[in-house]
């Protein structure tokens, strides 16, 4: 284990760094120290906020003092292991990669040298870690296999729609609302990633896996009813 | 009931912010200029948390239906009941049917309006703050439009009262901000860091609730600007490859992945709302434990301001 480093974010919030790379290691001790922060209630923690390798701790001053609360989260962190985590929720996200919605599928399947069938199944029949949350509302960090890495688009997308399902570099990007964007577009989900009208706005929750199920246009319609007349139940295990 | 007859550019509901949603990427949100709500809340007598309206560059016009009493502060407007001027930083106490204009800002950018009562519209997480960006909270997500009506809480008739002129805040061509270095205050060059503490920064038109883009000397990176990409602190210094800082404020995205050089301090996030595009801001270096003091000494003299009896 990489050692600890606490860096100071002004005067209402400090980083524990607990590795200098992303991994689903170092990521799994990041939320198992905030789960260990939120069973124990640690005193003067007002929120936290995990990343990739470091958690973002927001505190009250006037309850903790900094060098306490470094003292404290250093001790939380050496039982900051998988054992303590709760078991993961696994979702499914069906995803229409029909290239109406996969803008990109067939020139990224060919920067890679596969066939857009090949890509799909490349891309669904992995399993992605949601390392955190965060960007814009419901937006997961996910990591794609190793074969399907590629850069991201040398010119961006000024409006790409939510629920649209890219690729770049070491990330899968879902879009949780409509924003700018660089990733190859492989497909979309009908599902809302946030809705801010639901009682609980994101689907998502870091530390969850996610697995897509291809589906076709007429199924991705059905769901997208369903799922505006709010009754389509996500597959949750 | 308060009916809007005009909006101004960007009127929102605020409250205290909804705390606890940055993990899944829904930031606080929150007034920009925590002190002059504050303030504004104690003269319509309501408790701190109470929703109240936050103005930018000019503020509604409104009409009450019924008694009620309102309070401005912030920003330097022209205030107006039935079109006589009224003043600001003080309880009005309005009968049904009386029509108050916020002008345009004269100094500052955001003016806060409290009504007595607070107001009532649907908490969304816990709080009635809007997030415009996922238009979350407020009056459907969104900025106030002619034609909408607020709800208030119920309410006493508070004392009618004014914070004197002395506890009003300053808005220079120049305001200094306090920053604590870092968290990734190595990945620059002393030069870099320098730069920072250095001349001052021009305030750009490309800022908002999310965060403020400045302009000025280049902020050099030691090696590279990309981080692995990590939560974003309230007041975090962002500074992409073109060197310029970026203040990230209440909206901000949870996470990013440019290097962060240093934070600006809780007690000093509401003077950078108030910083029109063109003024500078100048930025100096404290220590975690200098930057604890002052923000119990800026909570102390918060405390202290004593209202006074008002005639209005």
């Amino acid at each position: 284990m990489s050692p600890l480093r606490f860096l100071a974010a002004g005067d209402l919030a400090l980083s524990v760094e607990l590795g200098d790379e992303i991994s689903p290691d170092v990521n799994t001790r990041v939320r198992a120290l905030e789960y260990l922060i939120q069973q124990k209630a640690l005193a003067g923690v007002v929120e936290t906020v995990p990343s990739f390798r470091a958690l973002l701790v927001y505190y009250d001053p006037r309850a903790v003092g900094y060098e306490t609360l470094c003292d404290r989260l250093a001790e939380l962190a050496e039982q900051a292991t998988t054992a303590v985590l709760p078991p993961p929720r696994t979702v499914e996200l069906p995803c229409c990669y029909e290239p109406e919605f996969g803008l990109d599928r067939d020139a990224a399947a060919e920067r890679l040298r596969v066939s857009p069938d090949e890509l799909v199944r490349l891309h669904a029949g992995a399993e992605y870690l949601v390392y955190f949350i965060g960007f814009t509302p419901g937006l997961p960090y996910m990591t794609v296999p190793e074969r399907i890495r590629l850069p991201r688009l040398e010119t961006p997308r000024v409006n790409v729609p939510p629920g649209s399902v890219g690729i770049g570099g070491l990330q899968c990007c879902i879009y949780s609302v409509e924003s700018p964007g660089g990733y190859w577009l492989l497909g979309r989900t009908p599902l809302r990633l946030y809705d801010a009208g639901a009682a609980e706005p994101t689907l998502l929750r870091p530390g969850d896996r996610v697995r897509f199920r291809p589906i076709d246009r007429a199924e991705y319609d059905a769901i997208a009813a369903a799922v505006g007349a709010g009754t389509f139940r996500p597959v949750i295990r | 009931m308060i009916r809007v007859l005009d909006a101004g550019p960007q009127t929102t509901v605020q409250d205290l912010g909804r705390p606890g949603q940055l993990r899944y990427g829904i930031p606080p949100s929150g007034p920009m200029d925590l002190r002059s709500f504050l303030l504004a809340n104690r003269l319509a007598g309501n408790p701190d948390g109470a929703a109240a309206l936050e103005c930018t560059y000019t503020g509604p016009r409104f009409a009450t239906d019924a008694p009620c009493a309102v309070a401005v502060t912030g920003a330097e407007t022209a205030v107006t009941v039935n079109g006589a001027e009224a003043p600001r930083w003080t309880t009005l106490a309005l009968k049904a049917g009386d029509v108050v204009k916020v002008g345009a800002a004269r100094a500052g950018v955001r003016a806060y309006v409290a009504f007595a009562g607070g107001i009532d519209v649907p908490p969304a997480l816990g709080s009635r703050s809007t997030y415009l960006r996922g238009r979350l909270g407020g009056v459907g997500g969104r900025a106030l439009q002619a034609n909408d009506t607020l709800a208030l809480g119920p309410a006493s008739p508070p004392r009618a009262r004014a914070v004197p002129r002395g506890a009003w805040p300053a808005f220079g061509a120049e305001t200094t901000l306090r920053v604590v270095p870092g968290p990734q205050h190595d990945r620059f060059t002393a030069d870099g860091l320098a730069a920072l503490l250095g001349e001052p920064y021009e305030m750009t038109l490309q800022s908002d609730r999310m965060g403020a883009r400045l302009k000025g000397p280049r902020i050099e990176h030691a090696r590279g600007h990309d981080i692995i990409s990590d939560g974003i602190p309230l007041g975090g210094i962002q500074v992409p490859g073109d060197g310029q800082p970026i203040v990230l404020l209440v909206d901000r995205q949870s996470a990013g992945g440019y290097t962060k050089v240093a934070t600006v301090c809780s007690f000093d996030i509401g003077r950078i709302g108030q910083v029109k595009p063109g003024q500078r801001v100048r930025f100096a270096a404290v220590d975690v434990a200098e930057a604890h003091r002052l923000s119990a000494a800026w909570e102390a003299a918060l405390a202290a301001v004593s209202l006074e009896e008002s005639a209005a």
